[in-house]
């Protein structure tokens, strides 16, 4: 039991180029991976890249233990297979490959010589990331990370990732793109950013479920993003705490795009199957702020291990899903939700539930590594800011910072939430432009608590965390991308000059490929065939 | 400038240092915010009502 787990975070980015606003979402998306390809194409060192490998992918399968047949999914479901942009754009055509065990074409790498047409939808980034096309929106996928701060660093890595991509594109002639960190348009669309945790395989779902609906009703409080207007379309000018809760329909379910469910079953562990299950969390806020995003990862890893030893609280909401919006909706935070049998607690009162729970067993089995206590100490520190005066949490809490912000510029101007700049500034808050977006105008000033700095952070860009497989597949693709024909999460393909097959090296086990078991093999500085051999000996 | 009140350096992916306990900079704030809300006209994007009726997106997950 701790703080500490594998978790991996994904974000989808809203993208729109102003000076062309009908252009196709999913163009300007692989303008922004490919943008980004030609970055990691003209450098010598790090950022190294290479094509994704979908052989392992499989997002039909409910972890209720059945699947969706491909002709029942919506199509969006279909993620296991590369997108290609459509031939009625008649912009360009990219090669569509779903590589199959030895069935990876050779050459197909990044690397090639000859100049192509192909557009990069696809690639792995030399920090273990994945940077792709997802749907209409370009995506990062953070590589396997053990703690809060280690999962803050390297979303904070993303957002470089996507400033460098954007300006990489603008130079190749895209125009100015322009990408938020949101989750919505406020016009009926949402798109995610979303949380993996590594769970074994023997946890029961239905625990899963059980345990953790109450607390991600509710820990929109620390870690909601906040917005202006109500309902899927946006109506209205009041202020929520949440992003994502008026885009919730479901309680539990298989689908992330439409009638969005609280807990999502995709049963796609990209590890061994029988020892794992990823959790696969849709209903967080992407969160700009370094605190929020802290709190949302380390709490969850808490509950998560309440819920492995049988500790969490029982308490059933009698509607979640109306509950998560009715909290939304609250800035106050006194709204009261009803749970089964009648009883009505607050937000903050079941967030105090499970925190007490988790200082419990931590205090009784003597958990005290430094992760643990940092997440015990801030939860119970924003709980108590948030019961005395949720204005006094803006330094911590996206949401509130950016209602503290709205709520001064409205005071001064005199002017209700309804006046057009408010919108503006609901959206402008995600722009990841350092001179633009406002939380960074807002952290520029020092206003904003960062655990990290912007030097970190841009290490973070171009190196692997140490402590899982993605130090492997990040240092792999650094020092010998051009063999790197193909990798994905738990798998490396390569192609070596000489050798007739493809040589597939499989990372069932998320925490094998660690620096302190393969760095010596990247400190050798090998050739590319004698690192295989080694590697292999590693299995 | 980003002020890091609270940055634990990393250490070699070693665990963070014990953290203090979180205070940011409270006596600024609001000073801070009325600083921003200065320039915020020059931050702004112009004709905010169509900016906004121009960010449309496509679903996502």
């Amino acid at each position: 039991m701790s703080a500490r787990r594998l978790v991996g975070l994904e974000t989808e980015y809203g993208i729109i180029r102003p000076s062309m606003p009908k252009a196709n979402s999913t163009v300007l998306s692989a303008q922004i991976v490919d943008g980004y390809a030609q970055l990691v194409r003209d450098s010598d060192s790090a950022t190294r890249a290479a094509r994704w490998d979908y052989a392992d992918e499989s997002p039909l399968n409910d972890a209720r233990g059945h699947s969706v047949s491909r002709e029942e999914a919506h199509p969006s479901q279909l993620t296991d297979s590369e997108p290609t942009l459509e031939a009625e754009n008649q912009v360009w055509t990219a090669e569509s490959i779903a590589l199959d065990g030895n069935d990876a074409r050779v050459g197909a790498t990044l690397y090639q010589e000859n100049d192509t047409t192909d557009v990069v939808m696809n690639m792995v980034l030399g920090n273990g990331a994945r940077l792709y096309v997802d749907h209409a929106h370009p995506e990062y996928s953070g590589p396997e990370v053990t703690s809060p701060r280690d999962a803050v660093l390297w979303d904070q890595a993303g957002d470089q990732v996507m400033r460098r991509a954007a300006a990489s594109a603008a130079s190749l002639g895209s125009g100015e793109l322009l990408l938020y960190k949101n989750n919505t348009d406020n016009k009926s669309v949402s798109y995610g950013s979303h949380e993996n945790y590594l769970i074994p395989r023997d946890v029961e779902f239905s625990r899963l479920v059980d345990g953790l609906t109450a607390f991600f009703v509710t820990r929109q409080i620390f870690c909601g993003a906040g917005r202006v207007g109500r309902g899927m379309l946006g109506r209205g000018a009041e202020f929520q705490i949440s992003q994502r809760a008026d885009f919730f329909e479901a309680e539990v379910g298989l689908e992330t795009t439409v009638n969005r469910p609280i807990i999502n079953t995709r049963d796609e562990p990209h590890a061994n199957w029988d020892k794992y299950r990823r959790l696969h969390v849709i209903i967080g806020d992407a969160n700009l702020g370094q605190i929020s995003t802290l709190l949302r990862v380390g709490t969850t890893n808490l509950v998560l291990s309440l819920i492995e030893a049988g500790m969490s609280p029982k308490l059933e909401l009698a509607d979640p899903v109306s509950a998560l919006q009715q909290i939304s909706h609250d800035p106050t935070l006194q709204a009261s939700v009803a749970l089964r049998g009648g009883r009505r607690m607050t937000a903050i009162e079941i967030q105090r539930s499970y925190l007490e729970a988790a200082e419990t067993y931590c205090a009784q089995r003597e958990v005290t590594d430094p992760d643990t206590t940092e997440i015990l100490n801030r939860w119970r520190a924003i709980l108590d800011t948030l019961e005395q005066d949720p204005m006094q949490a803006a330094g911590q809490v996206d949401w509130i910072a950016k209602y503290s912000l709205m709520k001064s510029f409205t005071e001064r101007h005199n002017v209700g939430l309804d006046d057009p700049r408010i919108a503006l500034m609901d959206l402008q808050w995600a722009d990841l432009r350092l001179d633009k977006g406002l939380y960074y105008r807002i952290a520029a000033r020092g206003l904003m608590e960062t655990i990290f700095s912007q030097e970190e952070i841009n290490a973070a860009v171009d190196n692997p965390p140490h402590d899982t497989r993605a130090y492997l597949r990040g240092m792999t693709l650094q020092r010998y991308a051009p063999y790197v024909v193909a990798a994905n999460w738990d798998a490396l393909s390569f192609s070596v000059p000489g050798a007739r097959k493809i040589n597939r090296f499989h990372m069932p086990e998320p925490l094998t490929g660690s620096r302190a078991q393969v760095g010596e093999l990247f400190d050798a500085q090998l050739e590319i065939n004698e690192f295989i051999d080694q590697l292999a000996r590693h299995r | 400038m980003t002020q890091e009140n609270f940055s634990a350096r990393r250490e070699n992916q070693a665990q963070p240092v014990e953290t203090e306990q979180v205070q940011v900079n409270t006596t600024g704030t609001s000073a801070g915010v009325d600083d921003l809300l200065d320039e915020i006209d020059s931050v702004l994007e112009s004709n905010a009502e169509e900016f906004v009726r121009g960010f449309i997106q496509k679903g996502g997950q």
